[in-house]
Protein backbone atom coordinates (compact mmCIF):
# COMPACT_ATOMS: atom_id res chain seq x y z
CA UNK A 1 0.00 0.00 0.00
CA UNK A 2 1.75 3.04 -1.13
CA UNK A 3 0.03 6.54 -2.14
CA UNK A 4 0.87 5.92 -5.84
CA UNK A 5 -1.36 3.65 -5.78
CA UNK A 6 -4.16 6.15 -5.85
CA UNK A 7 -2.02 7.08 -9.30
CA UNK A 8 -3.72 4.50 -11.13
CA UNK A 9 -7.05 6.25 -12.49
CA UNK A 10 -9.33 3.46 -11.74
CA UNK A 11 -8.53 3.42 -8.06
CA UNK A 12 -8.57 7.26 -7.84
CA UNK A 13 -11.64 7.11 -9.24
CA UNK A 14 -12.76 4.99 -6.72
CA UNK A 15 -11.89 6.90 -3.59
CA UNK A 16 -12.11 9.69 -4.91
CA UNK A 17 -15.98 8.88 -5.47
CA UNK A 18 -16.05 7.76 -1.20
CA UNK A 19 -14.22 11.26 -0.21
CA UNK A 20 -15.87 13.36 -2.29
CA UNK A 21 -19.49 13.83 -0.50
CA UNK A 22 -17.85 13.97 3.08
CA UNK A 23 -15.38 17.07 1.88
CA UNK A 24 -18.46 18.70 0.26
CA UNK A 25 -20.38 17.96 2.98
CA UNK A 26 -17.43 19.27 5.59
CA UNK A 27 -16.66 22.44 3.30
CA UNK A 28 -20.83 23.29 3.72
CA UNK A 29 -20.91 22.31 7.22
CA UNK A 30 -17.72 24.45 8.03
CA UNK A 31 -18.16 27.51 5.56
CA UNK A 32 -21.61 27.88 7.07
CA UNK A 33 -20.97 27.75 10.76
CA UNK A 34 -17.88 29.93 10.30
CA UNK A 35 -19.38 32.47 8.26
CA UNK A 36 -22.41 33.00 10.43
CA UNK A 37 -20.25 32.75 13.50
CA UNK A 38 -17.95 34.91 12.24
CA UNK A 39 -20.41 37.08 10.45
CA UNK A 40 -23.27 37.56 12.76
CA UNK A 41 -21.81 36.49 16.33
CA UNK A 42 -18.55 37.80 16.25
CA UNK A 43 -18.27 42.44 17.70
CA UNK A 44 -16.96 45.14 15.79
CA UNK A 45 -13.47 46.03 15.53
CA UNK A 46 -13.05 49.65 17.61
CA UNK A 47 -11.45 51.02 14.79
CA UNK A 48 -12.94 49.16 11.33
CA UNK A 49 -16.70 48.59 12.55
CA UNK A 50 -17.94 45.66 10.53
CA UNK A 51 -15.79 45.67 7.69
CA UNK A 52 -13.32 43.99 9.84
CA UNK A 53 -15.32 40.70 8.96
CA UNK A 54 -14.40 40.74 5.00
CA UNK A 55 -11.49 38.82 6.54
CA UNK A 56 -13.15 35.70 7.04
CA UNK A 57 -13.54 35.70 3.25
CA UNK A 58 -10.25 37.65 2.49
CA UNK A 59 -7.80 35.79 4.32
CA UNK A 60 -8.56 31.98 3.78
CA UNK A 61 -9.27 32.75 -0.07
CA UNK A 62 -5.56 34.81 0.05
CA UNK A 63 -4.65 31.15 1.57
CA UNK A 64 -5.64 29.04 -0.46
CA UNK A 65 -4.84 31.29 -3.85
CA UNK A 66 -0.82 30.68 -2.90
CA UNK A 67 -1.12 26.94 -1.69
CA UNK A 68 -3.22 26.16 -4.73
CA UNK A 69 -0.10 26.96 -6.61
CA UNK A 70 1.68 25.04 -4.22
CA UNK A 71 -0.22 22.35 -5.00
CA UNK A 72 0.26 22.54 -8.56
CA UNK A 73 3.93 23.15 -8.66
CA UNK A 74 3.96 19.46 -6.36
CA UNK A 75 1.99 17.34 -9.02
CA UNK A 76 3.39 19.54 -12.26
CA UNK A 77 6.65 17.78 -10.51
CA UNK A 78 5.18 14.42 -9.85
CA UNK A 79 3.80 14.30 -13.96
CA UNK A 80 7.40 15.00 -15.13
CA UNK A 81 9.35 12.60 -12.86
CA UNK A 82 6.88 9.78 -12.39
CA UNK A 83 4.43 10.39 -15.51
CA UNK A 84 1.47 10.03 -13.77
CA UNK A 85 -1.47 11.55 -15.49
CA UNK A 86 -3.53 11.84 -12.83
CA UNK A 87 -1.17 13.97 -10.83
CA UNK A 88 -1.22 16.42 -14.07
CA UNK A 89 -5.06 16.66 -14.05
CA UNK A 90 -5.38 16.94 -10.63
CA UNK A 91 -2.66 20.11 -11.63
CA UNK A 92 -4.90 21.48 -14.60
CA UNK A 93 -7.97 20.94 -12.66
CA UNK A 94 -6.69 23.39 -9.57
CA UNK A 95 -5.22 25.79 -12.09
CA UNK A 96 -8.99 27.71 -12.33
CA UNK A 97 -9.94 26.84 -8.57
CA UNK A 98 -6.60 29.09 -7.84
CA UNK A 99 -7.47 31.48 -10.52
CA UNK A 100 -10.84 31.55 -8.72
CA UNK A 101 -9.37 32.66 -5.16
CA UNK A 102 -7.10 34.75 -6.10
CA UNK A 103 -9.82 37.10 -7.70
CA UNK A 104 -11.66 36.58 -4.63
CA UNK A 105 -8.33 37.91 -2.10
CA UNK A 106 -8.10 40.83 -4.49
CA UNK A 107 -12.10 41.80 -5.17
CA UNK A 108 -12.37 41.83 -0.85
CA UNK A 109 -9.49 43.51 -0.01
CA UNK A 110 -10.75 46.11 -2.35
CA UNK A 111 -13.98 46.11 -1.13
CA UNK A 112 -12.18 46.31 2.54
CA UNK A 113 -9.73 49.06 1.23
CA UNK A 114 -11.83 50.99 0.24
CA UNK A 115 -13.79 52.52 3.17
CA UNK A 116 -10.52 51.44 5.51
CA UNK A 117 -7.17 52.83 3.47
CA UNK A 118 -9.24 55.33 1.36
CA UNK A 119 -8.67 53.46 -2.10
CA UNK A 120 -9.62 50.58 -3.70
CA UNK A 121 -6.34 49.73 -5.28
CA UNK A 122 -2.53 50.76 -3.87
CA UNK A 123 0.47 49.76 -5.38
CA UNK A 124 1.40 47.98 -2.21
CA UNK A 125 3.24 45.13 -2.53
CA UNK A 126 1.45 42.22 -1.36
CA UNK A 127 -1.73 43.54 -3.50
CA UNK A 128 1.21 43.66 -6.46
CA UNK A 129 2.07 40.51 -6.24
CA UNK A 130 -1.55 38.81 -6.22
CA UNK A 131 -1.81 40.73 -9.24
CA UNK A 132 1.06 38.82 -10.45
CA UNK A 133 0.03 35.67 -9.43
CA UNK A 134 -3.26 35.94 -11.16
CA UNK A 135 -1.77 36.83 -14.22
CA UNK A 136 0.60 33.69 -13.79
CA UNK A 137 -2.78 31.54 -13.59
CA UNK A 138 -4.09 32.94 -16.67
CA UNK A 139 -0.75 32.21 -18.50
CA UNK A 140 -1.21 28.96 -17.09
CA UNK A 141 -4.30 28.40 -18.13
CA UNK A 142 -3.98 29.66 -21.74
CA UNK A 143 -1.10 27.40 -22.20
CA UNK A 144 -3.41 24.25 -20.93
CA UNK A 145 -5.75 25.50 -23.78
CA UNK A 146 -3.79 26.32 -26.52
CA UNK A 147 -2.01 22.70 -26.72
CA UNK A 148 -4.03 20.51 -28.43
CA UNK A 149 -2.04 16.82 -27.26
CA UNK A 150 -2.73 16.13 -23.77
CA UNK A 151 0.53 14.87 -22.79
CA UNK A 152 2.64 17.88 -24.43
CA UNK A 153 0.12 20.16 -22.79
CA UNK A 154 0.88 18.51 -19.74
CA UNK A 155 4.58 18.84 -19.84
CA UNK A 156 4.84 22.13 -20.99
CA UNK A 157 2.60 23.70 -18.48
CA UNK A 158 4.60 21.54 -16.05
CA UNK A 159 7.85 23.28 -16.84
CA UNK A 160 6.00 26.88 -16.97
CA UNK A 161 4.68 25.89 -13.18
CA UNK A 162 8.50 25.26 -12.06
CA UNK A 163 9.99 28.12 -13.90
CA UNK A 164 6.80 30.49 -13.03
CA UNK A 165 7.13 29.56 -9.51
CA UNK A 166 10.91 30.69 -9.21
CA UNK A 167 9.49 33.73 -10.70
CA UNK A 168 6.64 34.75 -8.45
CA UNK A 169 8.67 33.84 -5.85
CA UNK A 170 11.25 36.94 -7.69
CA UNK A 171 8.38 38.97 -8.27
CA UNK A 172 7.17 38.67 -4.50
CA UNK A 173 10.71 39.98 -3.52
CA UNK A 174 10.98 42.48 -6.04
CA UNK A 175 8.05 44.23 -5.56
CA UNK A 176 8.85 44.50 -1.85
CA UNK A 177 12.05 46.22 -2.25
CA UNK A 178 9.81 48.27 -4.51
CA UNK A 179 7.45 50.23 -2.57
CA UNK A 180 6.77 49.77 1.26
CA UNK A 181 2.98 49.39 1.26
CA UNK A 182 -0.01 49.52 3.29
CA UNK A 183 -0.94 46.01 3.70
CA UNK A 184 -0.37 44.65 7.39
CA UNK A 185 1.55 41.83 8.38
CA UNK A 186 0.21 38.45 8.90
CA UNK A 187 -3.28 38.05 10.42
CA UNK A 188 -2.31 34.48 11.83
CA UNK A 189 0.78 32.93 13.03
CA UNK A 190 1.58 30.01 14.98
CA UNK A 191 3.32 31.60 17.96
CA UNK A 192 0.32 34.10 19.90
CA UNK A 193 2.13 37.45 19.63
CA UNK A 194 0.87 38.59 16.57
CA UNK A 195 -2.29 38.34 15.28
CA UNK A 196 -6.44 38.46 15.43
CA UNK A 197 -7.66 38.62 18.61
CA UNK A 198 -9.72 35.21 20.05
CA UNK A 199 -13.29 36.93 19.44
CA UNK A 200 -11.82 36.49 15.33
CA UNK A 201 -9.37 33.88 15.69
CA UNK A 202 -11.82 31.02 16.33
CA UNK A 203 -14.18 31.72 13.49
CA UNK A 204 -11.54 32.54 11.37
CA UNK A 205 -9.71 28.76 11.81
CA UNK A 206 -13.15 27.13 10.99
CA UNK A 207 -13.56 29.43 7.61
CA UNK A 208 -10.19 28.42 6.79
CA UNK A 209 -11.18 24.62 7.74
CA UNK A 210 -14.24 25.43 5.60
CA UNK A 211 -12.62 26.81 2.38
CA UNK A 212 -9.55 23.84 2.53
CA UNK A 213 -12.92 21.50 2.35
CA UNK A 214 -14.07 23.55 -0.35
CA UNK A 215 -10.71 23.53 -2.24
CA UNK A 216 -10.12 19.75 -2.35
CA UNK A 217 -13.45 18.67 -3.06
CA UNK A 218 -13.84 21.49 -5.70
CA UNK A 219 -10.03 19.69 -7.16
CA UNK A 220 -11.31 16.15 -6.73
CA UNK A 221 -14.52 16.88 -8.43
CA UNK A 222 -13.14 18.90 -11.75
CA UNK A 223 -10.01 15.87 -11.82
CA UNK A 224 -12.89 13.56 -11.79
CA UNK A 225 -14.49 15.20 -14.64
CA UNK A 226 -10.94 15.63 -16.50
CA UNK A 227 -10.05 11.68 -15.61
CA UNK A 228 -13.55 11.10 -17.62
CA UNK A 229 -13.49 13.34 -20.57
CA UNK A 230 -10.07 11.81 -21.11
CA UNK A 231 -11.70 8.42 -21.02
CA UNK A 232 -14.71 9.48 -23.48
CA UNK A 233 -11.78 11.32 -25.76
CA UNK A 234 -10.26 7.70 -25.51
CA UNK A 235 -13.51 5.91 -26.33
CA UNK A 236 -14.46 8.12 -29.33
CA UNK A 237 -10.66 7.17 -30.87
CA UNK A 238 -11.22 3.66 -30.91
CA UNK A 239 -14.92 3.56 -32.34
CA UNK A 240 -13.42 6.10 -34.95
CA UNK A 241 -11.05 3.02 -35.83
CA UNK A 242 -13.09 0.53 -36.06
CA UNK A 243 -16.02 2.43 -37.60
CA UNK B 1 28.28 27.62 -31.39
CA UNK B 2 30.14 30.37 -33.33
CA UNK B 3 29.08 29.07 -36.47
CA UNK B 4 25.00 28.69 -35.19
CA UNK B 5 25.66 32.49 -33.44
CA UNK B 6 26.93 33.54 -37.07
CA UNK B 7 24.37 31.57 -38.84
CA UNK B 8 21.35 33.47 -36.61
CA UNK B 9 22.79 36.87 -36.91
CA UNK B 10 22.83 36.77 -40.99
CA UNK B 11 19.53 35.25 -40.66
CA UNK B 12 18.44 38.18 -38.68
CA UNK B 13 20.35 40.84 -41.08
CA UNK B 14 19.00 39.37 -44.48
CA UNK B 15 15.38 38.32 -43.12
CA UNK B 16 14.72 42.49 -42.08
CA UNK B 17 12.21 42.82 -40.32
CA UNK B 18 13.38 41.65 -36.47
CA UNK B 19 15.51 44.04 -35.31
CA UNK B 20 15.02 46.99 -37.02
CA UNK B 21 11.18 46.62 -36.34
CA UNK B 22 12.00 46.66 -32.54
CA UNK B 23 14.25 50.10 -32.38
CA UNK B 24 11.27 51.22 -34.40
CA UNK B 25 8.86 50.41 -31.75
CA UNK B 26 10.77 51.53 -29.32
CA UNK B 27 11.21 55.12 -30.91
CA UNK B 28 7.31 55.11 -31.38
CA UNK B 29 6.61 54.32 -27.47
CA UNK B 30 9.16 57.30 -26.80
CA UNK B 31 7.34 59.55 -29.17
CA UNK B 32 3.98 58.50 -27.83
CA UNK B 33 4.10 58.73 -24.55
CA UNK B 34 5.05 62.48 -24.74
CA UNK B 35 1.73 63.19 -26.99
CA UNK B 36 -0.48 61.17 -24.05
CA UNK B 37 0.61 62.72 -21.07
CA UNK B 38 1.54 65.75 -22.35
CA UNK B 39 5.04 68.51 -22.72
CA UNK B 40 6.03 69.10 -19.28
CA UNK B 41 9.40 68.92 -18.94
CA UNK B 42 9.10 67.89 -15.02
CA UNK B 43 6.33 65.13 -15.16
CA UNK B 44 8.24 63.66 -18.26
CA UNK B 45 11.77 63.36 -16.28
CA UNK B 46 10.02 61.45 -13.70
CA UNK B 47 8.44 58.93 -15.40
CA UNK B 48 11.40 58.68 -18.71
CA UNK B 49 13.12 55.71 -16.33
CA UNK B 50 9.87 53.86 -16.60
CA UNK B 51 8.61 54.62 -19.99
CA UNK B 52 12.27 53.62 -21.44
CA UNK B 53 12.54 50.24 -19.57
CA UNK B 54 8.52 49.67 -20.35
CA UNK B 55 9.61 50.21 -24.04
CA UNK B 56 12.52 48.09 -24.41
CA UNK B 57 10.63 45.24 -23.05
CA UNK B 58 7.94 45.64 -25.18
CA UNK B 59 9.96 46.22 -28.11
CA UNK B 60 12.26 43.10 -26.76
CA UNK B 61 8.83 41.02 -27.21
CA UNK B 62 8.09 41.80 -30.59
CA UNK B 63 10.59 39.61 -31.92
CA UNK B 64 10.77 36.54 -29.54
CA UNK B 65 8.47 34.29 -31.87
CA UNK B 66 11.22 34.76 -34.66
CA UNK B 67 13.87 32.77 -31.94
CA UNK B 68 12.12 29.61 -32.55
CA UNK B 69 9.38 29.77 -34.83
CA UNK B 70 11.17 29.95 -38.41
CA UNK B 71 13.92 27.42 -37.77
CA UNK B 72 10.76 24.69 -36.85
CA UNK B 73 8.71 25.43 -39.56
CA UNK B 74 11.47 24.68 -42.20
CA UNK B 75 13.27 21.55 -39.93
CA UNK B 76 16.12 22.96 -38.85
CA UNK B 77 15.34 22.94 -35.14
CA UNK B 78 15.03 19.20 -35.81
CA UNK B 79 17.97 18.64 -36.93
CA UNK B 80 19.91 21.02 -34.41
CA UNK B 81 18.39 19.05 -31.39
CA UNK B 82 19.97 16.05 -33.03
CA UNK B 83 23.28 17.59 -33.52
CA UNK B 84 26.12 16.60 -31.43
CA UNK B 85 25.73 20.09 -29.52
CA UNK B 86 23.86 20.26 -26.50
CA UNK B 87 20.49 21.78 -27.21
CA UNK B 88 20.68 23.79 -24.06
CA UNK B 89 24.03 25.20 -25.61
CA UNK B 90 21.85 26.00 -28.76
CA UNK B 91 19.30 27.87 -26.59
CA UNK B 92 21.51 29.55 -24.48
CA UNK B 93 23.35 30.65 -28.25
CA UNK B 94 19.82 31.61 -29.84
CA UNK B 95 19.18 33.81 -27.23
CA UNK B 96 22.16 35.36 -27.45
CA UNK B 97 22.22 35.64 -30.92
CA UNK B 98 18.21 37.55 -30.00
CA UNK B 99 19.81 39.95 -27.38
CA UNK B 100 22.55 40.91 -30.14
CA UNK B 101 19.88 41.95 -32.84
CA UNK B 102 17.56 43.65 -29.83
CA UNK B 103 19.16 44.22 -26.67
CA UNK B 104 22.25 45.47 -27.51
CA UNK B 105 21.14 48.06 -30.33
CA UNK B 106 18.08 48.80 -27.95
CA UNK B 107 20.77 49.83 -25.27
CA UNK B 108 22.86 51.87 -27.47
CA UNK B 109 19.69 53.91 -28.49
CA UNK B 110 18.18 54.83 -25.21
CA UNK B 111 20.05 57.39 -24.55
CA UNK B 112 19.10 59.62 -27.53
CA UNK B 113 15.28 58.47 -26.34
CA UNK B 114 16.11 59.71 -22.99
CA UNK B 115 16.87 62.99 -24.41
CA UNK B 116 13.34 62.72 -26.00
CA UNK B 117 11.88 62.27 -22.53
CA UNK B 118 13.99 64.62 -20.48
CA UNK B 119 16.18 62.39 -18.48
CA UNK B 120 17.66 64.48 -15.95
CA UNK B 121 21.60 64.20 -16.79
CA UNK B 122 23.11 61.97 -14.40
CA UNK B 123 20.70 58.84 -15.35
CA UNK B 124 22.04 58.33 -19.09
CA UNK B 125 25.09 56.48 -17.90
CA UNK B 126 22.91 54.42 -15.41
CA UNK B 127 20.20 53.84 -18.28
CA UNK B 128 22.76 52.02 -20.86
CA UNK B 129 24.31 50.14 -17.54
CA UNK B 130 21.06 48.88 -16.65
CA UNK B 131 19.57 48.00 -20.07
CA UNK B 132 23.20 46.36 -21.01
CA UNK B 133 22.79 44.36 -17.88
CA UNK B 134 18.93 43.68 -17.44
CA UNK B 135 18.29 42.94 -21.63
CA UNK B 136 20.40 39.75 -21.74
CA UNK B 137 17.52 38.49 -19.26
CA UNK B 138 14.70 39.76 -21.44
CA UNK B 139 16.07 37.64 -24.23
CA UNK B 140 16.81 34.51 -22.32
CA UNK B 141 13.14 34.48 -20.28
CA UNK B 142 11.65 35.51 -23.99
CA UNK B 143 13.92 32.50 -25.64
CA UNK B 144 11.97 30.54 -22.56
CA UNK B 145 8.41 31.73 -23.57
CA UNK B 146 9.34 30.99 -27.24
CA UNK B 147 10.21 27.69 -26.59
CA UNK B 148 6.74 26.43 -24.95
CA UNK B 149 4.78 28.34 -27.57
CA UNK B 150 6.87 26.77 -30.40
CA UNK B 151 4.53 24.27 -31.97
CA UNK B 152 1.74 26.37 -31.75
CA UNK B 153 0.26 28.21 -34.44
CA UNK B 154 -0.91 31.63 -33.17
CA UNK B 155 1.78 31.33 -30.02
CA UNK B 156 2.34 35.12 -29.98
CA UNK B 157 -0.62 36.72 -27.81
CA UNK B 158 -0.12 33.32 -26.05
CA UNK B 159 3.57 33.94 -25.66
CA UNK B 160 2.93 37.94 -24.15
CA UNK B 161 0.80 36.52 -21.39
CA UNK B 162 3.51 34.29 -20.57
CA UNK B 163 6.67 35.96 -20.73
CA UNK B 164 5.37 39.22 -19.58
CA UNK B 165 4.92 38.47 -15.90
CA UNK B 166 8.56 36.76 -16.56
CA UNK B 167 9.54 40.36 -16.84
CA UNK B 168 8.44 41.84 -13.71
CA UNK B 169 11.35 41.48 -11.39
CA UNK B 170 14.02 42.65 -14.32
CA UNK B 171 11.60 45.17 -15.04
CA UNK B 172 11.44 46.77 -11.24
CA UNK B 173 14.87 46.40 -10.49
CA UNK B 174 16.03 47.84 -14.56
CA UNK B 175 13.53 50.97 -13.65
CA UNK B 176 14.65 51.44 -10.07
CA UNK B 177 18.30 51.73 -11.16
CA UNK B 178 17.38 54.08 -13.36
CA UNK B 179 15.04 56.55 -11.19
CA UNK B 180 17.28 56.09 -8.72
CA UNK B 181 20.49 57.00 -10.98
CA UNK B 182 18.73 60.40 -12.23
CA UNK B 183 17.85 61.20 -8.59
CA UNK B 184 21.73 61.00 -7.46
CA UNK B 185 21.20 57.96 -5.33
CA UNK B 186 22.98 54.89 -4.68
CA UNK B 187 22.01 52.69 -7.14
CA UNK B 188 24.37 49.45 -6.06
CA UNK B 189 21.30 47.53 -5.05
CA UNK B 190 19.20 47.16 -7.62
CA UNK B 191 21.81 46.96 -10.20
CA UNK B 192 23.25 44.08 -8.33
CA UNK B 193 20.29 42.64 -8.27
CA UNK B 194 19.35 42.95 -11.79
CA UNK B 195 22.67 41.30 -12.74
CA UNK B 196 21.91 38.68 -10.42
CA UNK B 197 18.62 38.04 -12.67
CA UNK B 198 20.52 37.99 -15.56
CA UNK B 199 22.89 35.77 -14.32
CA UNK B 200 20.99 33.08 -12.63
CA UNK B 201 18.27 33.33 -15.80
CA UNK B 202 20.84 32.97 -18.02
CA UNK B 203 22.53 30.10 -16.01
CA UNK B 204 19.42 28.12 -15.87
CA UNK B 205 16.45 28.79 -18.05
CA UNK B 206 18.44 26.99 -20.91
CA UNK B 207 17.86 24.29 -19.23
CA UNK B 208 13.80 24.69 -18.95
CA UNK B 209 13.82 25.62 -22.97
CA UNK B 210 15.18 22.97 -24.31
CA UNK B 211 13.50 21.06 -22.26
CA UNK B 212 10.39 22.45 -23.75
CA UNK B 213 12.16 22.54 -27.29
CA UNK B 214 12.17 18.25 -26.76
CA UNK B 215 8.80 18.61 -25.68
CA UNK B 216 7.52 20.16 -28.74
CA UNK B 217 9.62 18.20 -31.29
CA UNK B 218 8.26 15.04 -29.73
Amino acid sequence: MSIWEYANPKKFMQTSAWALPWFTGLAVLSMLVGLIWGFFFTPDDYKQGSTVKIIFLHVPAAMLAINAWLMMLVTSLIWLIRRHHVSALAAKAAAPIGLTFTLIALVTGAIWGQPMWGTWWAWDPRLTSFLILFLFYLGYIALWQAIDNPDTAADLTSVLCIVGSVFAVLSRYAVNFWNQGLHQGASLSLDKEEHVSDVFYFPLLVCIGGFIALFVALVLLRTRTEIRSRRLQALLTRERGTA
Amino acid sequence: MIALLIRDLRLAMRAGGGFGLGLAFFLLVAVLVPLGVGPEGSTLAKIAPGILWVGALLACLLSLDRIFALDFEDGSLDLLATAPMPLEGVVAVKAFAHWLVTGLPLTLVAPVLGLLLNLPGAGYGWLVASLALGTPALSVIGAFGAALTVGLKRGGLLLSLLVLPLYVPTLIFGAEVVKRGAEGQAVSTPLLLLAGITAGAAALLPFASAAAIRVNLR
